[in-house]
């Protein structure tokens, strides 16, 4: 869809974006010293840091991505959230105090410091800087997709301003400039989906057509889609042959599709045609604005409402729920049909949904196997709920903020804040994704707008804040894997695994070279990847992270009889193996590849539940393989 | 926007050998704990979903339940070790 750009939405992005580079600035400005960068430790207060860290957290794929997955699957979206949240749990009880115990907070470090091997430097700054990559994907997706309404950009420009903007933070801000932006950004997303989900319960829900928008029409019979003078069956040839849908043109040449229901009746579509010449046509003519041009219809309405209502008035938190379940809501499903001449053609087809199956797992195309009889169907479901659980306490960005406390008392309290702020953020989501789904609002192509479209439906100033906050975030995020992963390059590969000998000057130097490398990287591939909805992106990247670090961790941690040639397999094994698995997954070959999901080699598209335990086999093996020998005196 | 510097010095905390002990078994029986209760869910969701799909409260079904159970569980869990796990430098005392 062709999204109309707001003046006050780009005065309130451009005031937001000043602002987060002049603190960053400001504050970073003031921490010259190589030291300074982390001399945050023990000035910044735990609640603060509390927060910074769901600052860090709520990421673009949090927000944007979960609220768009409820808005257009149900239930499935917040599973997510779940599965976030509990991650949280890992990295309070297992990591974060043992890790903060060895005094280092980068997983190379961690390691380094009972080990000192270079083998292991090297898998962990790969693991370091892959899982990196992979987590700055979706981020750069969803500052895409944030752009795109916003200022009126095509996704590549969001992309390329967001590469650029964060590549200028990255060699400048530090530390206590993150943390406090982080902190404002925080504060600002979680207060302003209250403040959504607030006025969202006062609203209730209604059936009645929602301004720019309508209820798609059901139950037409044949007769009344072609009376029109003119109107003409296309007959259904080539790709179009045994499909279920009925192509109608019109005297002016316009083709409308509709949809065969299992009663005979046929059903509204919309399409997104794309010529050869890669022209667009929505539903039927060019897309675009002004005489003769079309766009496709913002959707998401419920179609019955409990007890025959077509309004419900305010209601309560609770009863948002039941009234969700016991209504009738109208999701959308698409395929794709590519005809011999190349004409490529989206159907986005109405799937009329009962409530309580909207509101249980399994109604998204990703979790549809977990209401499958066969056990091997629901271990994709399960693989994903593993690598939710113990990927956090994986990321290397997330750990870093434990530096900036003083102790392990405020580290633990400041998660606890964490923790609180971001549980309570992510029951919001589900209120948000809902209330997305139901307010008339949704773009059919892009999961991703779904909250930013839900707060437009309330007035432009809102929406202009929550994107603007939004798109800070994602910098914010953007910024911090990107040093991590530079870090990496110049700290672990460079000084540590390779022995260059470099000064402090030159050190900074090909650090902010690698951050600039690695920033072009993920922006390529943020334009090569943004079809995808991020949040599947960032399953991904908590698969990798998963695999390859938690079993070095935890059994460094927990088992005496671990070796570093273990770890180093251990990484190495996680990562190529997880890697692996999900390029050859069904969702790669359709989103990535544009081929054929049934040809794929892997059975499903989460590798953890494999990967994971195939790391720690891995590790166990090969330490019991490479034990020192006892020494001689004990014989 | 971390730093650049990762070898910075971090001053390291000292610890009662007996603190430590008692804090890691604590938090492992928590986190067993918050595990038993994550697995529940995965399990009634993947091989039960005609029950997770039921009303339980008012009239709410209970993944919906369950669901923000396990991030209220996650807030409490924290704080119950924030509460219970001993602090070093008083002691070892809570």
């Amino acid at each position: 869809m062709i999204h109309e750009t707001s003046t006050l939405a780009v005065v309130v992005f451009l005031f937001f974006a000043g602002a987060v580079l002049f603190i960053s600035f400001y504050l970073g400005a003031k921490a010259k010293s190589a030291q300074g960068y982390f001399a945050a430790g023990g000035h910044i207060p735990w609640f603060v840091n509390g927060i910074a860290f769901a600052g860090d957290y709520l990421s673009a794929a949090s927000f944007l991505g979960i609220c768009g997955m409820i808005a257009f699957f149900g239930y499935d979206g917040f599973l997510y959230s779940i599965g976030y949240l509990a991650g949280w749990i890992v990295a309070l009880f297992i990591v974060a105090e043992p890790l903060k115990r060895l005094g280092r907070y980068t997983f190379a470090d961690a390691l380094d410091n009972k080990f000192n091997s270079r083998g292991i430097k090297l898998a962990a700054a790969i693991s370091t800087l892959v899982v990196s990559c992979f987590y700055l994907i979706p981020q750069m997706v969803g500052a895409g997709a944030l752009v795109q309404p916003l200022l009126g950009f095509p996704h590549f420009v969001g992309v390329l301003v967001v590469g650029s903007i964060v590549t200028l933070i990255v060699v400048t801000a530090g530390m206590v400039s993150t943390t406090w932006v982080q902190f404002i950004k925080g504060s600002l997303l979680v207060l302003l989906c209250l403040l959504i989900t607030i006025l969202l319960l006062a609203r209730g829900f209604s059936t009645a057509d929602k301004e720019g928008s309508r209820q798609m029409r059901r139950g037409v019979s044949m007769a009344e889609v072609t009376e029109a003078p003119g109107a003409q069956v296309l007959p259904n040839e080539g790709a179009w042959k045994d499909k279920p849908y009925v192509r109608v043109r019109d005297a002016a040449g316009t083709v409308r599709i509709w949809k065969k229901e299992a009663d005979e009746t046929l059903s509204e579509t919309q399409t997104l045609t794309t010529l050869k010449d890669g022209t667009r046509l929505a539903n039927g003519v060019p897309q675009g604005k002004g005489e003769g041009k079309g766009d496709l219809i913002p959707v998401g309405y419920v179609s019955k409402l409990p007890g025959g209502k077509t309004e419900t008035g305010p209601v309560g938190p609770l009863e948002f729920f039941t009234v969700v379940q016991d209504s009738e809501v109208i999701l959308w499903g698409n395929e794709k049909i590519v005809d011999a001449d190349g004409v490529t053609t989206v159907v986005y087809f109405q799937k009329p949904s009962a409530g309580k199956d909207v509101l249980a797992p399994g109604s998204s195309p990703t979790f549809s196997k977990v209401r499958s009889e066969k056990w091997s169907d629901k271990l994709d479901f399960l693989s994903l709920m593993l690598a939710l659980f113990l990927g956090t306490a994986s990321l290397p960005h997330i750990l870093i903020r434990y530096y900036t406390v003083k102790d392990q008392v405020s580290a633990r309290k400041s998660t606890v804040v964490g923790i609180a702020a971001i549980g309570f953020f992510y029951i919001l989501t589900l209120f948000l994704g809902l209330g997305a789904m139901t307010s008339g609002t949704l773009d059919i192509t892009d999961s991703n707008m779904s909250a930013p479209l839900l707060a437009k439906s309330f007035n432009s100033f809102l929406f202009a804040v929550l994107s603007a906050v939004a798109f800070t975030t994602v910098l914010g995020t953007v910024s911090g894997l990107i040093m991590a992963a530079s870090g990496a390059v110049a700290h672990d590969i460079m000084t540590n695994f390779l022995k260059i000998q470099m000064d402090d000057a030159k050190k900074v130097r090909s650090a902010k070279i690698a951050a600039m490398c690695v920033g072009i990287f993920a922006m390529v591939l943020g334009i090569l990847f943004h079809k995808l909805n991020v949040n599947f992106l960032v399953g991904w990247a908590f698969n990798i992270a998963a695999s390859s670090n938690l079993p070095a961790l935890a059994m460094l941690l927990f088992w005496k009889k671990t070796t570093k040639q273990g770890i180093t397999a251990a990484i190495l094994v996680g990562m190529i193996s997880s890697l692996s698995w999900i390029l050859m997954s069904a969702q790669a070959y359709k989103d990535v590849y544009g081929l054929d999901p049934t040809t794929a080699i892997v059975p499903f598209s989460q590798p953890a539940i494999i990967t994971i335990p195939l790391g720690f086999i891995v590790l166990v093996i090969v330490s019991l393989l490479t034990q020192k020998k006892a020494p001689a005196a004990a014989a | 926007m971390g730093g650049l510097d990762f070898k910075a010095d971090v001053p390291r905390e000292r610890e009662d050998a007996d603190i430590v002990r008692f804090n890691t078994r604590i938090s492992l029986l928590l986190f067993f704990v918050y595990v038993l209760f994550y697995g529940g869910f995965m399990a009634l969701s993947a091989f039960w979903p005609e029950v997770i799909g039921s009303p339980v409260l008012g009239g709410v079904n209970l993944s919906i339940i369950y669901g923000f159970s396990l991030i209220v569980a996650a807030i409490v869990l924290a704080l119950i070790y924030m509460k219970w796990s001993r602090k070093p430098g008083n002691g070892g005392t809570k």
